[in-house]
């Protein structure tokens, strides 16, 4: 028996737990540190990388929604060559795994940034095809299976590491968009990305987001977020990451059972920033109450 | 910089002036380290987004905080319901910026309307150094006149309809006051056009000010970079986080072209 009931490999990485703070709402994680240490996470999936800097959308860049927030901060980043040159080295320190959450507005960028990383040691690679906030990008590629298959074979080629793509929920069957993924190459899948909004403020008659439209999420995705994950652990042989509205234990399990081995914790930072490390000690306990090591329950969800 | 959060006790209540409230908390591991010009994130149970709220005193020797504020809407009303003896939730102090406290200078302190609360422990600083020139709508508004004026500055009150105070604008008593005397800083909290009044005339008479800005906030500690603000520094644009990179701005950073 395994005395860390939490532990998972995960594209043949080890993952001492399954719990990672999402892309974008967690920085370069410098900002937790002041909170816990890094090294108790699972894994840090970083703020979503671009090939050159970006200041990202006008604020409001954030509204509240009921149990949720729409968010339209347009990949504000300061670029590949910056993230790997002062963030990079920083990060792998932490004794956590590093997940490059990357993104671009052309096929060659994400071939650029891509081919940049593989040289550098990120453990893997989350290629970002779903950010409703960018007009020229991302999520062009991730709602259609031709443009999401085009995008992981081009990573695929630039990389070595392992590659798992970010799926859009903004799509009519994200089922066959996993499997196109799956078909040319891909190591795994993440998902859910934001479900677009949007919010007007009803005494000036004008929209709260500067963008006017943004992503949801937070608690009022969680249903959606695992309905989707399920659909997609069943259509698909490679492993699943699944987010959207996790902010409890009991949230994890259920993604979990729905076919992730991974969770990703993205808004309910917000709320409560302790959240990872709540969920993680919740985790522990359940295992030792069901006597199971985590990563067996994955995917049993018995259906009707 | 460290970050605390956790559940602390509300020890007093007060209600200065109509919607507008005001806690102390027993928190001695934040007062302990914050900083003036800081502010405290809030939780209030059934919202998934934290209510930023500046710090307006800090008192190191009890161990409390005193945060003063506004009903904007459905969070901050559900924070009036709070009362003494119920748990705040709170992450604080927060803030990669406050004020710049300069060890015998000369102040020229501004509050505009719900903007004056975080000027408080920014008097107390400067005390007998300070000049405190404070805004508000009309008399039904005004708040912190006795604190202001026990910290020993020299204080002036204007209203926008002269029912208490002045008549008139906090830029006008500002104004007036520069023609006498040139503090070595001007700070300034309350509302945007305010504030743009403020820097311009600071830019024009070539004296330092800084300013507190406010904008929505999703993790408050610059992991989301939600709160983002445009500047200008050395001629670049940068989208600073005010959160994390502020809330207190050098005016010329955030209007370069007044
Ligand atoms: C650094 C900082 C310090 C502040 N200090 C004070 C203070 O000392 N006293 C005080 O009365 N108010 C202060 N505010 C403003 C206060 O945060 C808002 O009035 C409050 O968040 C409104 O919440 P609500 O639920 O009542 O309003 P709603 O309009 O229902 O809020 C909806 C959402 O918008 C956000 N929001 C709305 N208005 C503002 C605003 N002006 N600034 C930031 N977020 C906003 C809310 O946080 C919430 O996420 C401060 C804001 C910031 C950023
Ligand atoms: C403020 C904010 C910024 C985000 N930035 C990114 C990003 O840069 N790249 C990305 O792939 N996803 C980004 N996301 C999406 C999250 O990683 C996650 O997929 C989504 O928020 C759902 O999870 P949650 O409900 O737990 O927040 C962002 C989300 C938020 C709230
Ligand atoms: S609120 Fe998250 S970066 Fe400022």
């Amino acid at each position: 028996m395994n005395e860390n009931r939490l532990e998972t490999v995960f594209c043949g990485i080890k993952f001492k737990n399954p719990i990672i703070p999402a892309s974008g709402t967690f920085g370069y994680g410098r900002e937790y540190e002041e909170f816990y240490p890094l090294s108790s996470l699972g894994g840090i999936s970083v703020k979503g990388t671009t090939g050159k800097r970006r200041n990202g959308n006008l604020p409001p860049r954030i509204a509240e929604t009921p149990s949720g927030m729409l968010n339209s901060v347009g990949l504000q980043n300061p670029g590949i060559d910056s993230f790997i040159e002062k963030e990079l080295p920083y990060l792998k320190t932490k004794n956590t795994v590093i997940i490059a959450n990357i993104a671009g507005s052309t096929v060659s960028e994400y071939e650029e940034i891509a081919g940049k990383l593989d040289s550098t040691d990120v453990d893997m690679l989350e290629v970002n095809i779903s950010c409703p906030n960018v007009k020229a990008g991302g999520a062009a590629f991730g709602v259609s299976c031709e443009g999401a298959g085009t995008i992981t074979k081009i990573v695929r080629r630039a990389t070595k590491k392992p590659v798992m793509m970010k799926l859009s929920p903004n799509v009519t069957d994200i089922a066959s968009i996993a499997k196109a993924c799956e078909a040319e190459g891909a190591d795994a899948v993440s998902l859910i990305n934001t479900l677009l909004g949007m919010r007007i403020d009803i005494n000036i008659r004008r929209p709260i987001l500067h963008n006017n439209v943004g992503g949801l999420s937070g608690p009022a995705v969680f249903p959606v977020a695992v309905r989707m994950v399920w659909q997609v652990a069943n259509a698909v042989n490679i492993p699943v990451c699944g987010m959207g509205g996790v902010s409890s234990w009991e949230d994890a399990v259920e993604m979990m059972l729905a076919g992730a081995s991974l969770i990703q914790v993205g808004a309910a930072l917000f709320t409560d920033p302790m959240t990872p490390v709540k969920i993680i000690d919740g985790l522990e306990d359940y295992c030792r109450r069901q006597n199971t090591d985590l990563k067996d329950i994955v995917g049993t969800v018995k259906p009707w | 910089m460290k970050y605390c959060q956790g559940l602390y006790p509300i020890i007093r209540k007060e209600n200065p002036a109509a919607e507008v409230y005001g806690l102390v908390i027993l928190c001695p591991e934040i007062a302990a380290i914050a900083k003036c010009g800081q502010f405290v994130n809030i939780r209030i149970d059934g919202f998934t987004l934290r209510r930023p709220v500046s710090i307006c005193e800090i008192d190191r020797q009890k161990g409390t905080l005193r945060i003063v504020f506004q009903i904007r809407g459905k969070g901050t009303d559900a924070m009036s319901l709070l009362n003494p003896g119920d748990l705040i939730d709170m992450v604080a102090p927060l803030g990669g910026r406050g004020f710049t406290l300069q060890e015998g200078a000369n102040a020229i302190i501004i509050g505009g309307g719900i903007g004056n609360p975080p000027m408080l422990e920014l008097a107390k600083f400067y005390g007998g150094n300070a000049t405190v020139i404070s805004g508000f709508r009309n008399a039904a508004a005004v708040i912190l006149q006795e604190d202001f004026k026990s910290t020993g500055a020299k204080t002036f009150l204007c209203t926008n309809d002269g029912t208490a105070g002045e008549k008139g604008f906090v830029t006008d008593i500002l104004g007036r006051e520069l023609q006498t005397h040139t503090p070595d800083i001007i700070c300034a909290c309350g509302p945007m056009p305010m504030l743009k009044g403020v820097a311009a005339i600071a830019k024009e008479k070539g004296i330092r000010s800084e300013v507190s800005l406010e904008e929505r906030m999703g993790c408050g500690v610059g992991g989301c970079l939600v709160c983002a603000c445009r500047t200008v520094k050395d001629g670049e644009e940068i989208f600073a986080h005010v959160c994390k990179d502020g809330p207190v701005f050098d005016s010329k950073e955030v209007f370069p072209n007044e």
